[in-house]
């Protein structure tokens, strides 16, 4: 399949605010796609779009379509639960639920019905492992989730939409409440997880955007300026505008 | 753009550009040396080669700086990478025009040569073109840089024509081989001139397209 996500002439309008405008691109299975633009361009808006989650805002409208694997996620007879655990996302700051790290990780896949008991167990130990988290916390998976460090909150995030086999990771600024070194494992983990799963990433740390993936979007006011190889955008961008963004020329 | 990434950039451009400058000169001196067989000018060229090798170390630390503190990107970047190795290719031009003032040395020491070789359409062209490359860099016109890149073939025909000419006086005066070797090495010294020149020009396309021209002739037009 070429690509996993498919946008065909997206728009959503908060009231009667055009938040995304026309915007058709599509994601490539199995790869890092970075979505970059000044505060306000509506691309943690577009990141919502793919697992319907403003779909919890008041307000919103929207037209065109986002294709998943090839159906289209707004159609009247998708199961939202369902689309949520095969599209997850992970927020700026890391959310454990008061719960135990165990129950953190096997939270997901009660609510999603699926099979208890040792399957359960070994899922949580494999979510857990994928993330590097096992060997530091096998001892701890009855302590509470909260007094983990905040990287080690936001692996856990992470692990909690692994126990639920999803085939899509939203990233919204994951890093953005991390210190440079937690930054860096968790730029490690994507990379790594990248060769199972699907990422798409909002950031506003352009170096970040440059290290960890491989296409890059820049979107300026709600449309999308550019969308190609992470390596033409910040080496030979085809679009004076987002140069100027890349090069802090205007922001 | 950040306006210490700016100042940075403005004070590496100013600093290219007086390299530049200082490296037109000495080829310009380094030439009328050897025409003019004058000593005094060919060895203030060689003895001052030094300041020239000391603004490259200078130009090469501060791009380094720049890369290391600010992480360029785009055409920020470009123009780094682009000055990094224009300013090795100045530094080189300027150690051939200290070659050409060794041959002048050696050359003023010896009686002239019988048969005449003047080096006035070739340096003249040598000279435009790293001119032109140099207006190029300071105009961002990679128009102005093809220019030069086609330009270097004349250079390489007019060398090649001087390699006949000397082969040619070696036959018939063979008691002037030492002057006339010196006098093709001087030839040869325009030459890589021109091939640095072409070099700069280059860099520049690169520098303002992100085309990477080098070892593809037909690139220049496209």
């Amino acid at each position: 399949m070429d690509s996993k996500i498919e946008v065909r002439n997206l728009n959503l309008f908060y009231g009667s605010f055009h938040a995304v405008k026309d915007v058709t691109m599509s994601i490539k299975p199995q790869s890092i796609t970075a979505i970059i633009g000044p505060s306000g361009c509506g691309k943690s808006t577009l990141l919502r779009c793919f697992n319907r989650m403003n779909d919890l805002i008041e307000n919103v409208r929207i037209s065109g379509q986002i294709l998943f694997n090839g159906h289209d996620i707004y159609h009247p007879g998708v199961n939202l639960t369902r689309l949520r655990r095969r599209v997850g996302m992970v927020f700026q700051r890391p959310n454990p639920f008061p719960l135990s790290v165990f129950d953190n990780v096997a939270y997901g896949r009660r609510v999603h019905g699926l099979p208890k008991g040792v399957q359960t167990e070994m899922a949580v130990e494999k979510s857990l492992c994928a993330t590097g988290l096992w060997d530091e916390i096998k001892d701890k998976l009855d302590t509470s989730a909260l007094k983990l460090s905040p990287e080690q909150q936001q692996r856990l995030c992470i692990s909690r939409l692994l126990a639920v086999e999803p085939e899509v990771l939203l990233m919204d600024e994951p890093c953005s409440a991390l210190d440079p070194i937690a930054t860096q494992h968790i730029e490690e983990l994507m990379r790594e997880l990248a060769k199972n799963y699907t990422i798409v990433i909002v950031t506003h740390n352009m170096q970040q955007a440059a290290r960890v993936s491989e296409y890059t979007a820049f979107f300026c006011l709600g449309e999308l300026i550019e969308y190609d190889s992470t390596v033409k955008i910040f080496r030979n961008p085809g679009m004076k505008q987002t140069e100027d963004y890349i090069t802090g020329r205007f922001g | 753009m950040p306006k210490h990434l700016q100042r940075e950039i403005e004070n590496l451009k100013k600093k290219i550009l007086n390299l530049g400058a200082r490296i037109e000169t000495v080829v310009h001196e380094a030439i009328r040396s050897i025409e003019e067989r004058d000593v005094v000018l060919a060895q203030k060229i060689i003895d001052e080669d030094i300041e020239i090798d000391h603004t490259e170390v200078e130009v090469e630390e501060d791009c380094l700086k720049i890369l290391a503190l600010y992480q360029p990107v785009a055409i920020d970047l470009r123009f780094i990478v682009a000055i990094l190795k224009i300013n090795s290719d100045l530094e080189r031009i300027g150690d051939l025009a200290v070659n050409i003032a060794e041959r002048s040395v050696f050359l003023a020491s010896v009686q002239q040569v019988n048969a005449s070789f003047d080096f006035v359409l070739m340096s003249k062209k040598t000279e435009s073109m790293l001119n032109k490359c140099l207006d190029a860099l300071v105009n961002l016109s990679s128009e102005l840089a093809i220019e030069v890149c086609t330009d270097d073939d004349e250079v390489d025909a007019m060398n090649r024509q001087m390699y006949l000419r000397v082969q040619d006086a070696i036959q018939t005066h063979p008691d002037q081989i030492p002057s006339l070797i010196h006098l093709l090495s001087v030839s040869r010294h325009l030459e890589r001139i021109a091939d640095h020149a072409t070099n700069i020009a280059e860099d520049v396309i690169y520098m303002v397209e992100g085309r990477i021209v080098r070892h593809k002739t037909e690139d220049y037009k496209s």
